[in-house]
């Protein structure tokens, strides 16, 4: 046996590094997982819940015993909803840490930075909260809800209960537009029509000309995709010009970042919006699972949005996949989550689609009074069509890309 | 003829806007030739003082009217006195002091505060034109706006502090020569001028939401109606308000806010390519 330099090298390297790379490894052996969500910055409403619902999900598996006789330790970083950061700690999670997955993203735009280099370091990856649809990967799942399944039922639900025409006010980005798009789609396939668009960039903070446009326009419905900062002055300045209630508002972005709770009633009942989970969803499974969560973290916790629900959903998808696995390798882990374990999450039941890798999901119409939510309908087993339509993962296992459809 | 009538106050509107963030940077840039690249944390931090002092059951119009201007002034002599006294006449350092300053209070403002947005809601309501409906404080903002500025031009040119504050910034030693203490006239101005645009951040708390990266926002729109206004601060940023406002608005009834941002920007790029000293520095040449 005949060592070169190099071997020489590397050798020594890892015997000096073992005692800081295998001390989280041996100590108790647990299983390595990590979480990338912006804690802070401007991301940070939509991160805080999020965190806290895998915190939680993490603390029951552990508590129940964890994953193949082991804990799970998760490593957590904030990348300061910075997209460099992204990058940055998805890599470290990936070699340094070694996670057997990554649950991480909040905006579309961190997701598609992290997802082909979780794939190149072939580690796991979940992506969680709602978004625009079409990302198609072996190596991702997401566990949100996608146009399809809630614009494909509040669009129907306002042409029947509201009207046909709709005025539809947009985030200028890959969100906002692409959802625009599905809003024209089912619009039409519901008997109504998206009779003007309005992108806004994200900094906008002056509504009174739209606000006159719409009045000229006469919709019968307002369809808002906006989102952030700017979605509340929409509503603050809608309702200061005496408009509040005088046109039905529907969105499948209002309520993400709190606004139902930051905004007065006076500016924001009567909003209706669909989400794979409201926390005013009346179930037992719920019920329990808010008070586990209010527990946790106390009665003032922040209010526990979709993207938060579906981080619980992903954790726990993820651990049956793994027992079912035997084993946290990788192929192993997706292999099982293709055969699809429902999941009984706290907005009803989640189900992996192996086709796709999104989630078959219940879908809640809610309407805003007081601060929250009321239940008015909710329909059963949404299926992420939209991807489906151009996603098949079991035909094209190679696929890695977001199709825009 | 409502239609028309709502466009009209839509397009005053604008211009109230634009006009009331650039009142303070007229005062500190236009007047004083600090470049103030903190001029959008200021209105920032205007916003916050209202909307704190409004939820701490103070009445609205007092704390937008009081408490955002004093606790804004407040900032401004103590930075006016800590930093920027020691860089009058250097502009490249001002600026770069100026822009870390905007740094530190986006940082402060995002630890203490936390980076979401609050606001508080509009304290008048809607008002009917035929068959629209508009936010009536809109208008009240358009009055302030042409009160303040009335309010300053008077200041500036028909009082004797005005005229020792204009007769500092032409020639500091000649002013300190006939008995002017040019050290104090500079506090006192730069502070007015944090004020102002303390101001303009508690009067546009309502309307817009207060969170700590909205002075980015301002801070370009304040600067390009300022320069494109000219030598004269106040009469040339009341009408470059006025010019840059009317083109802002047209394109957003007409196209879209995203165009109307464009058109602002450009049409103040082809002015000042005209017109490089502004729209005062031509026309009058000498006044004011």
């Amino acid at each position: 046996m005949s060592l070169n330099r190099r071997q020489i090298l590397q050798g020594t390297a890892a015997v000096l590094a073992t005692p800081f790379i295998a001390r989280p490894a041996f100590a108790g052996s647990s299983i390595q997982v990590a979480s990338i969500f912006d804690l802070s910055g401007g991301l940070e409403i939509y991160g805080q819940p999020i965190d806290s619902c895998l915190d939680l999900a993490i603390d029951e598996i552990n508590q129940s015993g964890g994953l193949l006789g082991q804990q799970i330790e998760v490593a957590k970083y904030d990348p300061q909803s910075s997209i460099q950061l992204y990058t940055q700690y998805s890599t470290e999670a990936a070699t340094a840490k070694k996670a057997s997955v990554v649950f991480g993203g909040i905006t579309s735009a961190s997701r598609e930075a992290i997802r082909p280099l979780l794939s190149r370091y072939r580690t796991l990856y979940f992506y969680p909260p709602l978004y625009e649809g079409g990302v198609c990967d072996r190596n991702t799942f997401c566990t949100g809800s996608t146009p399809a399944q809630t614009i494909g039922v509040l669009l129907p639900y306002a042409v029947q209960n509201m009207g046909k025409k709709v005025y539809v006010l947009a985030a200028d980005y890959n969100y906002g537009t692409i959802s625009a798009k599905w809003v024209r789609e089912y619009a039409g396939k519901a008997g109504g029509e998206v009779i003007a668009e309005e992108y806004f960039p994200l900094d906008v903070t002056d509504f009174s000309a739209t606000i006159q446009k719409i009045q000229a326009a006469k919709p019968d419905v307002i369809y808002t995709l906006l989102v952030g900062g700017n979605h509340m002055s929409f509503f603050r300045q809608w309702a200061a010009a005496g408009m509040a209630g005088q046109i039905p508002i529907i969105s499948t972005s209002f309520g993400g970042g709190n606004e139902h709770i930051v905004l007065s009633p006076a500016e924001a009942d009567g909003v209706h919006a669909a989400f794979g989970y409201f926390q005013e969803v009346d179930s037992p499974i719920n019920k329990a699972f808010l008070d586990r969560y209010h527990g946790k973290f106390g009665p003032d916790a922040p209010y526990v949005t979709e993207h938060a629900s579906a981080t619980y959903n992903a954790v726990h998808h993820w651990a049956s996949a793994v027992r079912k696995a035997g084993s946290t390798d990788r192929l192993a882990v997706i292999e099982a989550l293709e055969t699809g374990i429902p999941f009984d999450g706290p907005g009803g039941q989640s189900v992996i689609d192996p086709s796709t890798h999104h989630c078959a999901t219940d879908v809640h119409i809610g309407r805003v009074k007081n601060h929250s939510f009321e239940i008015i309908e909710t329909f059963a087993k949404q299926q992420p069509s939209d991807t489906a339509a151009v996603c098949d993962l079991i035909k094209n296992p190679d696929e890695t890309r977001q199709f825009e459809i | 003829m409502d239609y028309l009538l709502v466009t009209l106050l839509q397009l005053l509107t604008t211009i109230g806007n634009l006009a009331l963030i650039s009142l303070g940077l007229a005062v500190i840039f236009g007047m004083m030739r600090v470049i103030n690249l903190a001029h959008g944390e200021f209105i920032m931090l205007g916003g916050f003082a209202a909307v704190f002092a409004t939820q701490a059951g103070v009445n609205i119009w007092i704390a937008m009217l009081v408490v955002a201007p004093l606790a804004v002034g407040l900032l401004g002599f103590i930075i006016e006195r800590l930093v920027i006294r020691h860089l009058y006449g250097r502009m490249i350092d001002t600026m770069l002091a100026t822009w870390g300053l905007s740094l530190l209070l986006i940082g402060c403002a995002t630890t203490f505060f936390g980076n979401r947005v609050v606001g508080i809601a509009a304290p008048t309501g809607g008002l009917r034109i035929g068959d629209y409906s508009i936010g009536s404080y809109d208008i009240v903002l358009l009055g302030i706006a042409i009160a303040l500025y009335a309010g300053c031009a008077f200041l500036l040119m028909r009082t004797r502090a005005g005229l020792r504050a204009r007769a500092t910034m032409q020639n500091r030693e000649m002013a300190a020569s006939l008995g002017i203490d040019p050290s104090r006239v500079y506090a006192v101005t730069f502070s007015l001028g944090a004020a102002l645009s303390g101001l303009a951040g508690g009067l546009l708390a309502p309307v817009s939401g207060v969170v700590p990266t909205m002075g980015v926002a301002y801070v370009a729109k304040a600067f390009i109606t300022v320069i494109t206004g000219g030598a004269s601060p106040i009469l040339g940023s009341a009408m470059s308000s006025g010019l840059l406002g009317i083109i802002n608005s047209t394109m957003n009834i007409l196209v879209s806010p995203v165009m109307g941002d464009i058109a602002l920007l450009l049409a103040a790029t082809i002015f000042l390519r005209l017109m490089p000293t502004g729209i005062t520095g031509r026309f009058f040449k000498g006044k004011a």
